[in-house]
């Protein structure tokens, strides 16, 4: 079988059984990107040294005796982890020059692990969009359909696994960014609790909302990567201090006795019925493998959009302050004064939807509308997080469509933001409460991959992968591959 | 409330965006379709709830008050856009 079909369980396995060498299996996923990429736009760079360099070290450690389960396994980085002498883009003019001074914790500890970094993948300009459309260096396709968005923000990631140009990625989810290009291109994401990842060296959106995670083919192959992704760190100052669960342990436990809520605010007006049905019809599934199922009530679903669209934008215009054309980053010629340079600098570093949500922060941030939108907005937020914790009374997972709608046209949203932001429904809460999510593929809606959501309480990030795996036992869903790859 | 044009060359130069003349038009016709979306907010009661910043309502951890960096000033200078001696250059601010 070529490497490239394997998930990252099949070569932590056949590397075990030195059926090939890391260095072999990354010479081989190198040519396959050079192969893939220039059609699905997936890798913004690629690090064909240095992953060749880890992949010698990781045969060098095995040889040594080490046995880990990822030493030599083959990932990318969403481009922004920054990543020590590697460009660290952000999908942005601002950062085209960035070369990271130091590594994000997750891909230290990732390297740690044995992984082998083949590079980095395109996003959304700093991880602001549904449909990986607004990066700097063009938009990352669908494999489903080359027409088609791979959604966003972590679409190279999304991209790059479903096109088998490698089998598992980071990526991370400030409003759905990781579960809804996995739903898209019919890939397994998880978003962890907030706080379990840390999110150090990860560049910042919005720091309350954003979370790394990992996107794979499957539910087993990203309990691998979360494994060694999360995990307290002291330089994250939101680190949770709580031991890591044994993901790959909680894969097995049976499903009886699951109590599954299904919100009815999640089937409205606005899904897709063919979604609609994939959806119930996993839930038919999962009832089968001993789980019940029972109808629940998130009221407060459709004020989430207006509160996220004020607290991101808010934490975005903060964060982004840091791009001034002083320190780092982008800087306009021959300034007049401090502040042309500061405005000029950012005028031309930022893409259009970028500039839009910092003025739509700044201005809920400024004075005389701060308690009227951001506090109305940290209000709402505690609604929302009250219905999940009222819901988690009766059940153990919430579970409904991972987005509205499948895949659409690229540039079919590109002049409405708005639109782009209606997209998000479904997913922003989680991040809203920070809870875990996770995406897994479902079926199909004319040839486009559909994804089913499990949201659980804090910290049951296994009890997700546990699910997704048990359903990933009696379908085959997430073992199609698109047409041509 | 919709913003004018001139609000949102305020907003514009608080967040330090140079905007030219032609895109101001277009950003304030959008700013507003987005405060549409949002100001749907304001039908929500919430009265007496206290506003949510940290999902998990944790506060700042304290460390010890003592030096655990080292000087990497070197490291940070080589990407920084216009250095000398060790000092990042702007443009003169003081007359």
């Amino acid at each position: 079988m070529p490497v490239h079909t394997l998930t990252l369980g099949q070569i932590s396995t056949a590397l075990a059984n030195k059926e090939f060498s890391a260095e072999e299996l990354t010479r081989d996923l190198l040519a396959r990107i050079e192969q893939e990429n220039p059609r699905t736009n997936a890798f913004i760079t690629v690090t064909a040294e240095q992953a060749l360099e880890q992949a010698r070290a990781a045969d060098a450690r095995r040889a040594a005796g080490e046995t880990g389960a990822l030493l030599g396994a083959p990932i990318a980085h969403k481009d922004l982890f920054c990543t020590q002498g590697v460009r660290t883009s952000c999908g942005s003019k601002m950062l085209d020059n960035f070369i990271a001074p130091y590594n994000a914790t997750v891909v230290e500890k990732l390297a740690n692990a044995g992984c082998v970094s083949l590079g980095k993948t395109n996003m959304d300009e700093f991880a602001m969009g549904s449909s990986n459309a607004s990066s700097y260096y063009g938009a990352a396709k669908n494999p489903w359909n080359l027409d088609c968005i791979p959604g966003g923000s972590s679409g190279g990631s999304a991209a790059a696994i479903a096109a088998r140009m490698v089998p598992a990625a980071t990526g991370t989810d400030t409003g759905g960014s990781i579960r809804q290009p996995a739903a898209l291109c019919g890939l397994t994401g998880l978003k962890p609790t907030y706080g379990r990842v840390s999110r150090w060296g990860m560049v910042a959106y919005a720091s309350s909302l954003d979370q790394g995670g990992p996107m794979a083919r499957d539910a087993y192959d990203c309990a691998l990567l979360l494994g060694a992704m999360a995990g307290f760190d002291s330089k994250d100052s939101t680190s949770v201090d709580q031991p890591v669960d044994d993901y790959l342990a909680a894969l097995e436990q049976p499903l009886k006795g699951l109590k599954i809520g299904l919100p009815k605010e999640y089937f409205g007006a606005g899904l897709d019925s063919r979604i609609g049905a994939a959806t119930q019809a996993t839930v038919a599934e999962l009832e089968k493998l001993g789980a019940t199922v029972k109808e629940i009530s998130l009221p407060n679903l459709q004020h989430a959009i207006a509160a996220y669209y004020v607290i991101a934008p808010a934490e975005a215009s903060s964060n982004l302050s840091r791009f001034d054309g002083v320190r780092f980053g982008h800087r306009c010629d021959d300034p007049a004064d401090l502040t042309d340079l500061y405005k000029r600098s950012r005028a031309e570093g930022f893409g259009a939807e970028v500039k839009r949500r910092i003025m739509v922060g700044t201005y809920a941030l400024s004075a005389g509308y701060y308690d009227a939108y951001y506090i109305k907005a940290q209000q709402i937020r505690r609604l929302i997080k009250n219905d999940f914790l009222a819901a988690f009374q009766e059940v153990d997972v919430v579970m409904g469509p991972t987005t509205p709608n499948p895949a659409w046209a690229l540039c079919a949203k590109g002049n409405d933001p708005v639109a782009e932001y209606l997209e998000d429904i479904y997913t922003i809460t989680a991040n809203l409460a920070g809870l875990p999510g996770l995406s897994m593929p479902a079926g199909f809606a004319d040839g486009l991959p559909v994804g089913v959501q499990l949201l659980a309480p804090y910290f049951q990030e296994g009890r997700l992968l546990n699910i997704a795996h048990q359903y990933q036992q009696v379908t085959d869903w997430h073992r199609q591959a698109p047409t041509g790859f | 409330m919709a913003l004018e044009r001139t609000d949102v060359e305020k907003i514009a130069h608080l967040a330090r965006l140079g905007l030219a003349e032609d895109e101001l038009t277009a950003t304030t016709a959008t700013l507003n379709n987005i405060l549409g979306l949002i100001d749907a907010m304001q039908a929500v009661d919430t009265t007496g709830i206290e506003p949510l910043a940290h999902p998990l309502e944790a506060t700042q951890r304290l460390r010890a008050d003592v030096v655990t960096e080292t000087n990497q000033r070197d490291a940070y200078q080589t990407i920084a856009p216009a250095v000398e001696q060790g000092l990042f250059l702007v443009p003169k601010v003081i007359e």
